[in-house]
């Protein structure tokens, strides 16, 4: 089983948007490293969600705001390693939306549970394959660990 | 002008997240890209030779779908071609 490995604060902050944003679904990327095991997430960056026509049960990030989150994973060193959502009332699995949207092959998907407003389960699902039409998503253990204070620099950080 | 690879497409691109090429059009930028890792054109366009739908290409900060010459647009020494996979779901 794959291992998302995840600082405790941004783990934290995208159970925390969750909560922001409820009753409408909030995303976001993960920025860090990919290991053996699987992605090493060092950041979190919050993105709108452009489906404002139905927010509560969807999401979508726009494109020219995820160049630019990449650009500045660049900067960093950084690799866009995943992304978050939320489900509001509704349990942290993938959905068959969840799955016909998804195409970044290698990167794991987290979602979080948010019940009346309160962050509960968070689960993460690494899609698997390298094509559309062999791609699934594997549930993968979280594991958190505490960020070294030199991987953010003071300041000048996005990490929520 | 630099082609910015996503981290999804980069198994097919002997692990390079760029790629530098001469090109005179987005489409010719395509094309050297594809040519230097063919594995990686089913991933981008589909059967037809069009851009799959989830794949946006960005010209700096350009949707090229939206460029009045869309892929026939040109390029020059300094730009980025951003190829970015879509992003959405939902419970």
């Amino acid at each position: 089983m794959s291992v998302l490995r995840i600082a405790a604060t941004v783990y934290d902050a995208i159970r925390a948007h969750g909560e922001e944003t409820y009753p409408h679904e909030c995303c976001g990327a993960l920025l860090g490293h990919q290991t053996a095991e699987g992605w090493r997430i060092e950041l979190s960056v919050k993105a709108g969600n452009t489906r404002t026509d139905s927010a509560h049960n969807r999401y979508s990030i726009s494109p020219l705001e995820l160049v630019k989150i990449e650009r500045e994973a660049r900067k960093r060193g950084l690799s866009i390693g995943g992304f978050y959502h939320s489900h509001p009332d509704h349990p942290a699995q993938w959905s068959p939306t969840d799955f016909s949207e998804a195409h970044w092959m290698g990167c794991s998907y987290a979602i979080t549970a948010v019940a009346q407003g309160k962050a509960t389960v968070t689960n993460s699902f690494l899609l698997a394959g390298t094509t559309e039409e062999d791609k699934r998503f594997e549930h993968e253990s979280i594991e958190l660990f505490d960020a070294v204070a030199s991987l953010v620099p003071a300041g000048e950080s996005k990490q929520e | 002008m630099t082609i910015f690879i996503p981290t999804p497409l980069r198994q097919f691109a002997a692990g390079k997240d760029t790629l530098e090429v001469n090109a005179a059009t987005v489409a010719g930028a395509l094309d050297e890209l594809t040519q230097a890792f063919p594995d990686l054109r089913k991933h981008l366009f589909s059967g037809e030779g069009k851009l799959r739908a989830f794949v946006n290409v960005y010209l700096n900060d350009e949707d090229v779908r939206y460029l009045p010459e869309k892929e026939a647009t040109a390029v020059k020494a300094g730009d980025t071609l951003s190829i970015i996979p879509s992003i959405a779901g939902g419970c």
